[in-house]
C-alpha cells in the first residue's frame, strides 16, 4: 500500500555561493498529505521549484513513480500528473475563471493546432469533454458563481481557490500546494483545509504542501517535513516534529548557554 | 439589460454569443454587402484600405493582444507577403497559388524571427524584431531580380478562375470574404485550446509551463500564424496597389501596425477594425485640420507624427483598453441606464507577482 510516488534524492540546489537546498532527500508516499514547514529562507520554495522544473537541481535526482524528472522538460511535468499553485497567485489575469480553468486542463488537450483553426469536429468534441470535466471542479469548489468572471476583478481568496482549481483540471496525480492559506481568512483557511482533506479521501489525490499556518498542518498532514538554511531537520508527524529540539531552536533559537552564569 | 442564461456547453463555445449580436451583426453584413451601390469610388477605396488594414491588425492582435509579444517588424511581413504575390503571379501563377505560397514564405520567415522571441521579452523584443524590419527592408531594395527595388514592380489584378478583380467594387468584395475568413479563424483560435495557450504565456509564462504549455512552441506558433495573416494583407496591398516599392514597407508601417492595434484596444477582435478605420481616416482627417491651423504648424513637417503620438499617449493615459474599450463603457452606460457609475470598470489593483522566479 505505501507506494512511493516521489523519490526526492539528495537534492541540492545553489544560486552561485548560496546553498539554497542542500542535501534534502525524503520520499512522498501515494495518498499523503506531506508538509514542508521551516523559518523563511528555509529552502522550501526553491525546493517546491526544482521539482516542478522552474529551476534545474544543482545535484541529486528526483523520481516521480519512477520517471526520472531531471530528464524532464518544464512543460512535460503536467503531463505527469504533477499541479502546482503558487505561493503569490500566478493566475491568467485578463481571462475569465472559465479559461483558467480550461488552460489548467491543456496538457490533457489532444488537437493540432490546424484543427484548432478549422474548428474541426474533434476540437469541437474537446471542448465539450474539457467543459464537462472542469464542471466538476467549479462544483466541488463552488466557484459557479464565479465562472465567466475576469480573474482581474476577483478577491483575494477566491483568486487563490481558482489557482486551486486550475490545478486541479489536469487531473493531478500530486499536487504541490505553496502556502495554500497564504493571505486568507480563518474562515478561507478553514474551507482550504476540507478541500485538502477531500482532494485526498475522495480523489485520491497526493499532497505536497508548503505552509506555515500550524493549525492547518497538524490538522491535514500525515507527516511533516521541517527544514531549515536548506537542510531537512526533522520528519515525522506533526506532534513529532513540533516537539523535535532542532526544530524548536530553528524557529526560536536555542538558549544561550552563557548566558545563564 | 442582457442576462444570458446557459444551459448547454454548446452555448459557450458559439460563435454569436445571443439573438441580438445575429441581428446585428447580419445587419452589418448587409449593409457591407450592398454599400458599393451607394458609396462612391473614393470611398471604395478607403474602405478596401481599411479591410487590408484589418488583416494586418489580425496579425499583429493575434501576436501583441493575445500572446503578448511586441513586434515591430510587421511591415518586413507585410512587405515580403505582397512582393512574393507580385511575383508569382506575374509570373502566371494563379491567385491562390500564389497567395498560398506569401502565406507559407511568411510562415517560415515568421518562425525564424520567434527565435530570438524565446530568448528575449518585451521593449528588447521589440528592438530585435525592429532589426528584423530594417534588414528586410533593405534586402528588398538590393535583390532587384525579386522586387525590381527602387524602380517598382507592376502588379497584374487578381483572377480567380476567370473572374477579374480590377476594379474597387469587385475587388471589395474580394477582400471582404478574406476577411470574412480570417476572422472566423481567428475566432476559432481564441475558443479553443492554442488561443488559451497564447492568453496564458501573455499573462504568466511561468505558470503557463506548469500547466503543460510548451512556450517555445507556442510562441512560434503565434508568429507563424500572425505573419501569415499579415503575409495575406500584403498580398491584397500587391493587388490593391498594383504597383509596389520598397518604400512601400518602411518603419514607419510597422509603427502604425502596433499603433493600430494598440488604440484600437488590445486583445479584441473589434479593436482590430476600429483600430484600422482609426489609422485610415486619420491622415486625411489632419489634413482637413490643417485648413484650421496657423500657417507655421500647418506646414511643419511631421504634424501628423505630432499629432499620432499625443493621441496614443492619451489612450494609455486614459483609455489602455482603446476604442473597444470606450465602446465597451457606452454601451453598457445605456444598456444598465440610468446605473452606470463612474467605477465599473476601474482595475482592481493587481496582487504583487511571483518576480522573483526568473
Amino acid at each position: 500500500m505505501t507506494q512511493v510516488l516521489l523519490n526526492v534524492q539528495n537534492i541540492t540546489r545553489r544560486f552561485g555561493g548560496l546553498v539554497a537546498v542542500d542535501n534534502v532527500s525524503f520520499d512522498v508516499v501515494q495518498g499523503e498529505v506531506l508538509t514542508i514547514i521551516g523559518p523563511n529562507g528555509a529552502g522550501k520554495s526553491t525546493l517546491f521549484n526544482v521539482i516542478s522544473r522552474i529551476y534545474p537541481q544543482s545535484s541529486g535526482q528526483l523520481f516521480f513513480e519512477g520517471v526520472d524528472l531531471g530528464e524532464t522538460p518544464p512543460h512535460k511535468i503536467a503531463n505527469l500528473g504533477i499541479a502546482r499553485t503558487f505561493q503569490n497567485i500566478e493566475l491568467f489575469e485578463h481571462a475569465t475563471v472559465l479559461q483558467n480553468l480550461l488552460i489548467g486542463h491543456h496538457s490533457l488537450n489532444r488537437t493540432s493546432v490546424w484543427s484548432n483553426l478549422l474548428f474541426l469536429k474533434s476540437t469541437r468534441t474537446e471542448e465539450l469533454a474539457s467543459r464537462t470535466r472542469i464542471e466538476e471542479v467549479i462544483d466541488f469548489l463552488g466557484l459557479q458563481k464565479y465562472r465567466d468572471s475576469y480573474v482581474s476583478g476577483l478577491p483575494y481568496g477566491i483568486r487563490k481557490v481558482v489557482e486551486l482549481g486550475r490545478a486541479l483540471s489536469m487531473k493531478p496525480k500530486l499536487l504541490l500546494l505553496d502556502e495554500p492559506s497564504s493571505g486568507l481568512n480563518p474562515e478561507e483557511t478553514e474551507d482550504m483545509a476540507f478541500w485538502i482533506k477531500d482532494l485526498v479521501n475522495d480523489l485520491g489525490i497526493t499532497i505536497l504542501m508548503v505552509e506555515h499556518d500550524m493549525s492547518l498542518v497538524s490538522r491535514v498532514s500525515t507527516r511533516v517535513v521541517a527544514m531549515n538554511q536548506g537542510q531537512v531537520i526533522a520528519i515525522g508527524t506533526s506532534a513529532q516534529v513540533q516537539s523535535h529540539p532542532e526544530v524548536i531552536k530553528a524557529y526560536i533559537g536555542a538558549e544561550d548557554e552563557d548566558a545563564h552564569d | 439589460m442582457r442576462f444570458i442564461f446557459k444551459t448547454s456547453y454548446a452555448q459557450d463555445i458559439h460563435i454569436v454569443k445571443h439573438a441580438g449580436q445575429t441581428f446585428w451583426y447580419s445587419l452589418l453584413l448587409l449593409s457591407l454587402a450592398v454599400c458599393p451601390l451607394v458609396v462612391s469610388e473614393f470611398w471604395m477605396a478607403q474602405i478596401n484600405i481599411i479591410l487590408i488594414y484589418s488583416l494586418v491588425g489580425f496579425g499583429t492582435m493575434i501576436l501583441l493582444g493575445y500572446t503578448g509579444q511586441l513586434s515591430f517588424g510587421h511591415a518586413a511581413f507585410f512587405g515580403l507577403g505582397a512582393f512574393v504575390q507580385a511575383f508569382f503571379t506575374n509570373l502566371g501563377w494563379p491567385f491562390l497559388a500564389a497567395l498560398t505560397l506569401s502565406i507559407a514564405v511568411n510562415a517560415i520567415l515568421g518562425a525564424l524571427i520567434a527565435l530570438p522571441a524565446l530568448r528575449v521579452k518585451g521593449i528588447f523584443l521589440g528592438v530585435a524584431t525592429l532589426a528584423l524590419g530594417l534588414i528586410v527592408e533593405e534586402v528588398f531594395l538590393k535583390w532587384e531580380s525579386f522586387t525590381k527595388g527602387t524602380s517598382g514592380l507592376a502588379v497584374k489584378s487578381a483572377e480567380i478562375l476567370g473572374v477579374v478583380f480590377n476594379t474597387q467594387v469587385s475587388f471589395f468584395y474580394l477582400v471582404l470574404g478574406i476577411v470574412i475568413c480570417a476572422t472566423w479563424l481567428t475566432l476559432n483560435l481564441l475558443r479553443s485550446s492554442t488561443g488559451r495557450a497564447f492568453i496564458a504565456i501573455r499573462d504568466s509564462e511561468i505558470s503557463a509551463q506548469s500547466m503543460g504549455i510548451h512556450v517555445g512552441r507556442y510562441k512560434i506558433i503565434a508568429f507563424m500564424l500572425s505573419a501569415g495573416f499579415t503575409g495575406v494583407g500584403g498580398a491584397m496591398y500587391a493587388h490593391y496597389l498594383r504597383f509596389i516599392s520598397p518604400e512601400n514597407f518602411n518603419l514607419f508601417l510597422s509603427l502604425d501596425f502596433v499603433l493600430m492595434v494598440i488604440i484600437g484596444g488590445l486583445a479584441s477582435i473589434h479593436g482590430i477594425f476600429f483600430g484600422a478605420i482609426f489609422i485610415i481616416m486619420m491622415p486625411p482627417l489632419i489634413a482637413n485640420l490643417k485648413d484650421l491651423l496657423p500657417a507655421f504648424m500647418a506646414n511643419a513637417a511631421g504634424l501628423q507624427n505630432v499629432i499620432y503620438g499625443v493621441i496614443l499617449i492619451c489612450f494609455v493615459l486614459f483609455e489602455p483598453m482603446g476604442l473597444y474599450g470606450r465602446w465597451v463603457k457606452i454601451r453598457t452606460y445605456f444598456q444598465v441606464f440610468p446605473f452606470y457609475r463612474d467605477g465599473m470598470f476601474k482595475r482592481q489593483k493587481s496582487f504583487q507577482k511571483s518576480d522573483r522566479l526568473k
